[in-house]
């Protein structure tokens, strides 16, 4: 289960808007551990496939590093990646998968004629032969200690 | 030469969730064969099975992508940063245009 904040969730819903019809990308900072996984904070990105960027996003590994410094600063992990689908559905492609790491939560709003709809989550298995749906849960207030 | 090697996160499974491991090695490819040495399970994720490191990974020297220097054989000096970095990418299901 990924915990994501309405807020947050809607930063991506709002960025895969902005950023359509090409794809947006960014990172997903937060915890993992016995409690769970929760997204704490967004690391937006810019996408950096210049070539085909209505359908494909990349990630430079000088944003990747950027991203992890931005994780360790605020004593966060690196949880994952969100992306949008313009006007496709919020399910990973086999494009998707090629290029996926295990244990990230890869993230995915759909965004229909410029108007974000679905929103989905998903782990690839470890041996990277297919994703798996991973429920996307608010977060209750409680679970949020002091900073709910 | 001590230096030390981050971690990121997919692969710290196999490191007993350490963030990076500290190690003594003259070049970037022993600092590499002395992890996978430690901790076996990482060898399938940063190599291929002929024993060159994974198009999908990138490995840095500090600030430098190894690619651009002497690769896998670029010298490491005292207090050197490795960092392993992989590739992140997707798109949607249409084809590349």
């Amino acid at each position: 289960m990924l915990r994501l904040a309405d807020h947050l969730e809607n930063q991506i819903r709002e960025h895969g808007a902005k950023d359509y019809p090409n794809e947006c990308c960014g990172a997903m900072l937060g915890t993992d551990g016995d409690a769970g996984r929760e997204v704490r904070s967004l690391f937006p990105l810019i996408n950096r496939r210049d070539d085909s960027p209505r359908n494909r996003f990349s990630i430079t590994p000088e944003d990747f590093r950027a991203a992890e410094r931005a994780a360790a600063e605020h004593g966060l992990d690196l949880l994952g990646w969100y992306h949008s689908h313009p006007d496709h559905p919020a399910r990973p492609s086999e494009f998707d998968r090629e290029h996926a790491w295990p244990w990230y939560s890869y993230v995915i709003v759909s965004v229909q004629a410029g108007a974000p709809k679905d929103l989905t989550s998903w782990r690839l298995d470890d041996d990277r032969t297919q994703f798996q749906p991973e429920e996307v849960a608010p977060v209750r207030a409680a679970s949020r200690g002091t900073q709910g | 030469m001590a230096v030390k090697v981050l971690i990121p996160t997919p692969l710290r499974q196999f490191t007993d969730k350490r963030t990076s491991i500290e190690c003594s090695a003259a070049t970037v490819g022993e600092a590499l064969g002395s992890l996978t040495s430690s901790f076996a399970e990482l060898r399938k994720h940063l190599y291929t099975e002929d024993g060159r490191i994974r198009s999908f990974v990138n490995v840095y020297l500090n600030d430098e992508d190894i690619r651009f220097l002497d690769k896998e054989n670029t010298r490491t000096k005292d207090g050197d940063t490795i960092s392993i970095v992989p590739s992140i990418a997707g798109g949607s299901p249409a084809a590349a245009r």
